[in-house]
């Protein structure tokens, strides 16, 4: 017999969890306790040595936190996962595992603000140096590669613009690069797109964004496709190497293929210490129940939404990939034909203070610094999200001073309709 | 027989009939793979047999060290072949000349030896390539979904509970007197009342 495999509503709702073997309590208990007793002495050396899975400590592992981890990684199609702190947490701690001071990656120009002021300022301080390129020019990223190049980072569906990338055609390049791919798939969530399927070695999430979808709670996780060999020509020493702190150990042949998401937490977590707190991980976990419900509706709304202001005459461009006028239309049907996401921008005809006069009328859109909200949101992103970057920075990040961005919420697509519509009139 | 993708329930069948195991390459060395997954497999309660010739004289977890299969000199249900890919031939080739041949023929994660395979298929026996048992044991159980790993498996039932957990044991700490002390005092009144 064949295993079947579960769709992905089943998996949202089941993957990770099982009632609990003591009480028999069926949602999954929140285990909010720092340590875990040990068995005895042998038991303790064992869990320390990496020999025994168990808990040791909550900065390391525990186990509301594991069945987060699980089910992230079984929708994303993953082999294991790491939860951590935040999604720039996540970041730091994957980089960590690949780079050395002085090794580069490559990373798409169109990011999050928030990830190209780490990439460009922090990381630097570590000596791992940043590389741009354009996702809608491939050729930049093979021009890019040198030796010293370590890995290739790329969002699925890029903020704040709502352009998606070709994620087989970089996955290419990396291939040929030897080096592993990194997705940030928070805008797209696995609902509308899997990148392990498109060719990424390892995919990141914030999960404050639509994974927890209630705007409640921070959090971030790394998931471990299983498709890299982190043997080869001794590129990866944090895997492929005798790890001192570990009597010897190398991560890779005692692993196999989840030993970047073990790397992560046993080198990385372990020692820069991101733990996410298990309330968070709870909260995460049963906002994930209902993702591809949430999804669904965020998706048709904002595709209500941007038809909408795309007719509307004060309005002088919308950028969503939804719209079959779009740039980037031809990519949405491939990877995301469920929808293009909730997360897109437009300009108004009034330029900058139109915007900021439409910010500050709208009713029910939330004025605030985040996306994948149940909420509708509304934020200018030159004066705060990518305020950090110079102006030619911006309009190549696709933040320019006239833009809007719009986080689509769950909300009755009329409302939200009429709120812009009685905002952007005044 | 497809070796590059086992069903889960070909896995659960060899580790749920399998009771002894031959582990050959398997190292008293407490950092090396074969030795966690030998001291975990015998914690499960498998009867672990360590095979390699330079050890004999030495143990593992109380188990002597033979140098050979045939040095084990009973039946066994499994050889699980703790070397690398170069090195499978010959073990599967004495493993083929054992009175009673092995169940399964397990190799290692990252070892795999097509040819080794094909041979002892045709002699009847089941073959595993390029995976621990340790591992598919933990994933199993969802034992090592603790570590973040995607088991792959779904229940909905309650896990039975640990028949030598602590929450079971009668060897607890008691608090002085058997019962409160507001209790005890109105017990005592009671008496003196009456």
């Amino acid at each position: 017999m064949t295993d079947r495999q579960p769709g992905f509503s089943t998996l949202a709702v089941h993957a990770g969890a099982q009632p609990d073997p003591t009480t028999g309590a069926r949602a999954t208990p929140i285990y909010q306790t720092t340590s875990f007793v040990f068995n005895d002495a042998d038991h303790a050396a064992s869990l320390f040595g990496l020999q025994s899975f168990g808990n040791i400590y909550t900065r390391i592992g525990n186990p509301t936190n594991a069945v987060l981890e699980e089910r992230v990684a079984a929708l994303e199609g993953g082999t294991a996962a790491l939860a951590v702190a935040s999604g720039h947490a996540a970041q730091v701690v994957t980089l960590q595992q690949l780079l050395m001071p002085g090794d580069e990656f490559i990373a798409a120009r169109k990011l999050y603000g928030g990830s190209i002021n780490q990439f460009t300022h922090s990381f630097k301080s570590f000596g791992w140096n940043v590389v741009w390129a354009d996702t809608d020019d491939i050729s930049s990223f093979e021009q890019a590669v040198t030796p010293r190049t370590k890995a290739i980072f790329i969002e699925s569906i890029a903020n704040p613009g709502g352009a998606i990338t070709d994620i087989e055609a970089i996955a290419a390049v990396a291939r040929k690069a030897g080096v592993p791919l990194i997705v940030d798939n928070t805008l797209a969530t696995p609902y509308l797109i899997r990148p392990i399927d498109h060719g990424a070695d390892i995919v990141v999430h914030s999960l404050t964004k639509f994974l927890g979808g209630h705007g409640n709670s921070i959090g971030g996780i790394i998931v471990d496709a299983g498709t890299f060999d982190w043997s080869k020509g001794g590129k990866y020493p944090m895997l492929s190497e005798p790890r001192p702190e570990y009597h010897g150990i190398k991560i890779q042949e005692t692993f196999g293929n989840f030993a970047f998401a073990i790397a992560c937490r046993v080198l990385g977590l372990r020692d820069l210490g991101p733990a996410l707190s298990p309330f968070n991980a709870f909260l995460i976990l049963t906002g994930i129940e209902t993702l591809p419900l949430r999804m669904q509706k965020h998706c048709d709304n904002a595709k209500a939404i941007a038809e909408f202001l795309s007719r509307h005459p004060a309005v002088a461009s919308v950028s969503y990939a939804g719209l079959s006028s779009d740039k980037y239309s031809r990519l949405a049907r491939k990877y995301a034909p469920k929808g293009a996401g909730a997360v897109f921008t437009f300009s108004l005809k009034g330029g900058y203070e139109a915007g900021v006069s439409l910010v500050s009328n709208l009713k029910l859109f939330s004025h605030l610094a985040n996306v994948g909200d149940t909420r509708s949101l509304v934020i200018h992103p030159a004066s705060t999200t990518h305020s950090q970057l110079d102006d030619a920075a911006k309009v190549r990040a696709g933040a320019g001073p006239d833009i809007v961005r719009l986080s689509i919420g769950i909300e009755d697509k009329e409302d939200l309709i009429a709120d812009l519509e009685q905002a952007l009139g005044s | 027989m497809n070796h590059d993708k086992y069903d889960d329930d070909y896995i659960r069948s060899i580790l749920n009939t399998v009771k002894s195991i031959a582990m050959v390459g398997a190292s008293p060395v407490n950092v090396r793979p074969s030795y966690f997954a030998f001291k975990y497999l015998a914690q499960r309660g498998y009867d672990m047999i360590p095979v390699n010739p330079g050890q004999v004289g030495k143990a593992l977890m109380g188990k002597p060290f033979v140098a050979s299969l045939a040095d084990i000199g009973r039946p066994v249900d499994m050889i699980d072949i703790f070397r690398n890919s170069s090195h499978i031939m010959p073990v599967v080739e004495e493993a083929l000349k054992l009175p009673t041949l092995p169940k399964v023929i397990w190799m290692q994660l990252g070892a795999r030896d097509d040819a080794a395979a094909a041979k002892a298929e045709a002699a009847g026996i089941k073959v595993v390539m390029n995976r621990c048992p340790k591992i598919e044991y933990g994933r199993l159980s969802s034992e090592i979904a603790w570590m973040g790993v995607n088991s792959r498996t779904l229940s909905s039932k309650r896990a039975p509970i640990p028949t030598q957990g602590m929450r079971l044991s009668l060897n607890r700490v008691s608090v002085g007197g058997g019962s409160t002390s507001a209790s005890d005092r109105a017990a005592r009144d009671k008496t003196e009342l009456t």
